[in-house]
């Protein structure tokens, strides 16, 4: 359907595009550019959080890795009670998870499962307000005063390893009474998501996290990358790269490139 | 125009007879019901909810999903007609629009429902993060809102005026036709920037559609689960969100047409173009599936295995079959054996569609979440009455909204009907000569 022109040939000409009308729009095109340019960067400096975000409290100098000796593991799940106790974990939760895995030769092992607290973690990717974020000694954590319980995190992790607060918590006084952060989560309202610290807060003091210093089996070794040694509760300390090495050290589901901080040596070897 | 067939028009909104309101009445007792379903799970947790630390999201997501689904009616109908300029949309264009506002309206509230702290909503606008699937939706949806507004209320303006003029309603509404219809004289200069403006947003308004359900599929798409895993997501997502929309479009046509007697408006011939409209998406979608789920099976992954299993043969294979064959199947073979010539069978396929859609977006948010990532069993996932309530709370208070719409606004755009020369409609043809040309 031709449109009816209405234009007569004064204002036409008024629309040809010479120099003086060029410079305008030119000039007009510049100031909206810079504009535009000076808002995202104000919006940009006001949404990615600055680099001296209040929350990342770690040393770079740290990077915290945890080895779990599948051989040692007899499925006792000290780990899952030490934990839960020392962290007021909810009921209905398990920070560390000691699944039952069969094996193809038709036997089975046990599987703990903390957080892996990925270097190329899915959850921090997805977070939409970076309530989930990544310490400089490398643990994933969780800022649950921010989280807005979206659940985006748990729908993206591939290992279970988030939790839901489904209701509010009940916390004993002493949990209720003790300061808030987000590497010692307690306490926590309904609604929010929780998670595996890593014992960000006993690793600081130079202590094993709860799960590593209760295993009886001395299973579970933690340690700092940078320092190549992992220790476990029965102080027992290894050359963590030597180990992962001669023993044929692996990760769950390595393949989706997640990159874990936690290296498991296999059930048999 | 016939002033008598214009006064037809109007007369939904000057009149309300009492079968309105015995009809909302029951939609308002049932929106009721929702919100106070909501009242208990704000107070006690999403506890109240079916849903767990595996199965962590359910019917609130599927039912956002699939309303912002629907609301991709108006954009189909409406822009993509008109830019191509296909002058039979006239009668249309307002009932299809209207219901894109609105389901972007209920379709947008579920993913807030489904928060934990929705008193925090604004942390999304304080500390959002563009690098998450979330944001992008966010700003999609919110620009699509805006942009469907703007795109039902710029053709509106006339009619307003024309109420305003025809002095419809009582004081209050008078009111408010006097301030939206904004000083509409409906000169020659006020037409054409209008008709300009309408253009613009038409055009504007595709691409943006367009955005939203493929930003919807890629929250899904950028994890690394099985089932969601996909690359046709945006595509598969955006051609089940156009066919849903056309399915609601033809229902609220056909309810429509019958309660206001618009029938000399809303002709066979909208009926037909739709519902083939309808016929060639069901297509693409049924190809989008096979293509999907074929593509899964054929590898045969451990994970798609146990996945696939569970959807054809295992505890979803009554509503994986009902979807396949119901929703997706059975509308082709309707459509095919009516040649789309009969307008009851066209609404029995609607109805098809539109419950394979929901069907289709529960088994995309459901199973894949189910499907175990660690070594456990099965987790399964059955919605309470909180949530059921919620649903049937939204669906009542699409219909409410929709039909107070109906009372304050004409359903057909009276403007424009009044410019089309009824002799340049010849009955039957699917595509408008004027396209052609």
């Amino acid at each position: 359907m031709p449109e009816e022109d209405t234009e007569d040939s004064g204002e036409a000409k008024a629309r040809r595009m010479d120099r003086r009308r060029f410079l305008k729009m030119a000039g007009v095109g510049a100031g909206a550019v810079a504009i535009l340019a000076l808002g995202s960067k104000f919006l940009a400096d006001k949404i990615v959080p600055a680099a001296e975000d209040p929350r990342l409290r770690g040393s770079a100098a740290d990077s915290w890795v945890m080895m779990i000796d599948l051989a040692k593991c007899d499925g006792c799940g000290a780990c899952t009670q030490a934990c839960n106790q020392a962290h007021y974990v909810p009921s209905g939760q398990q920070w560390i998870q000691v699944y039952q895995v069969q094996d193809d030769a038709g036997g089975s092992y046990y599987l703990p499962r903390p957080c892996f607290n990925c270097r190329n973690a899915p959850c921090v990717k997805v977070c939409p307000v970076g309530a989930t974020y990544v310490d400089p000694d490398g643990t994933v954590l969780v800022d649950q005063t921010r989280c807005i319980g979206c659940r985006y995190c748990m729908a993206a992790c591939p290992y279970n390893a988030r939790f839901f607060n489904w209701t509010t918590p009940s916390y004993p006084a002493e949990a209720l009474a003790h300061p808030y952060s987000p590497e010692e989560p307690w306490p926590t309202t309904k609604g929010v998501v929780m998670k595996c610290m890593f014992c960000a807060h006993e690793a600081r003091k130079g202590r094993l996290p709860e799960c590593s210093a209760q295993c009886p089996m001395g299973a579970i070794y933690f340690g700092n990358e940078n320092e190549d040694a992992v220790t476990n509760g029965l102080g027992e300390t290894l050359p963590f790269r030597k180990t992962l090495q001669s023993q044929g050290g692996f990760r769950w589901k390595e393949e989706l490139g997640t990159d874990p901080r936690v290296y498991y040596l296999p059930a048999r070897r | 125009m016939d002033p008598k067939d214009m006064e037809r028009l109007v007369a939904p909104v000057r009149r309300t007879t009492w079968r309105f309101y015995a009809f909302i009445a029951p939609l308002i007792g049932v929106v009721g019901l929702g919100a106070y379903a909501y009242y208990v799970q704000l107070t006690t947790g999403l506890g109240v909810t079916g849903m767990g630390n595996y199965v962590s999201w359910g019917l609130y997501i599927s039912n956002f999903v699939f309303f912002i689904g629907v609301s991709h009616a108006g954009t189909l109908i409406s822009a993509i007609l008109r830019v191509s300029g296909a002058e039979w949309r006239k009668p249309i264009t307002r009932m299809a629009e209207s219901i894109t506002v609105i389901a972007i309206c209920v379709g947008a509230l579920f993913p807030i429902i489904d928060l934990g702290h929705p008193d925090r909503l604004l942390n999304i606008v304080f500390y959002g993060r563009i690098q998450s699937a979330v944001l992008w939706d966010f700003i999609s949806i919110a620009t699509y809102l805006t942009g469907s507004l703007l795109y039902l209320y710029l053709p509106l303006i006339p009619d307003l005026a024309a109420m305003r003029e025809g002095k419809v309603g009582g004081r209050l509404r008078r009111k408010l036709y006097a301030f939206l219809s904004m000083h509409w004289r409906d000169s020659p200069g006020q037409r054409r920037r209008l008709k300009r403006g309408i253009a613009i947003m038409a055009i504007i308004i595709i691409p943006i559609a367009v955005s939203v359900h493929t930003v919807v599929s890629w929250i899904f798409g950028m994890t690394l689960r099985v089932g969601w895993h996909s690359t046709i997501f945006g595509p598969y997502f955006v051609v089940g969100a156009i066919l849903s929309g056309i399915a609601t479009i033809i229902l609220a046509m056909a309810v429509f047409r019958k309660v206001y007697h618009l029938e000399r408006w809303i002709k066979p011939l909208h009926f037909r173009n739709l519902g083939l409209m309808m016929l060639a998406l069901d297509l693409i979608l049924i190809y989008f599936t096979l293509s999907e789920y074929l593509t899964a099976a054929y590898g045969s992954e451990s994970s798609d295995n146990a996945w696939l299993q569970a959807l054809a043969g295992g505890p979803y294979m009554y509503l994986f079959w009902g979807m396949v064959v119901g929703g997706f199947l059975a509308p082709v073979f309707i459509l095919a054996l009516t040649r789309v010539k009969s307008v009851a069978w066209l609404v029995v396929a609607a109805v098809c569609v539109n419950v394979g859609m929901w069907f289709e977006r529960l088994l995309i948010v459901v199973p894949a979440m189910a499907t175990p990532q660690m070594p456990v069993s099965w987790a399964s996932y059955s919605p309470t009455w909180v949530e059921w309530s919620i649903t049937a709370g939204a669906i009542a208070g699409f219909i409410l909204l929709y039909a107070v719409f109906s009372k304050l606004f004409p359903l057909v755009s009276i403007w424009e009907v009044s410019e089309e020369t009824p002799a340049a409609e010849p009955a039957r043809q699917v595509v408008p000569d004027e396209v052609i040309q």
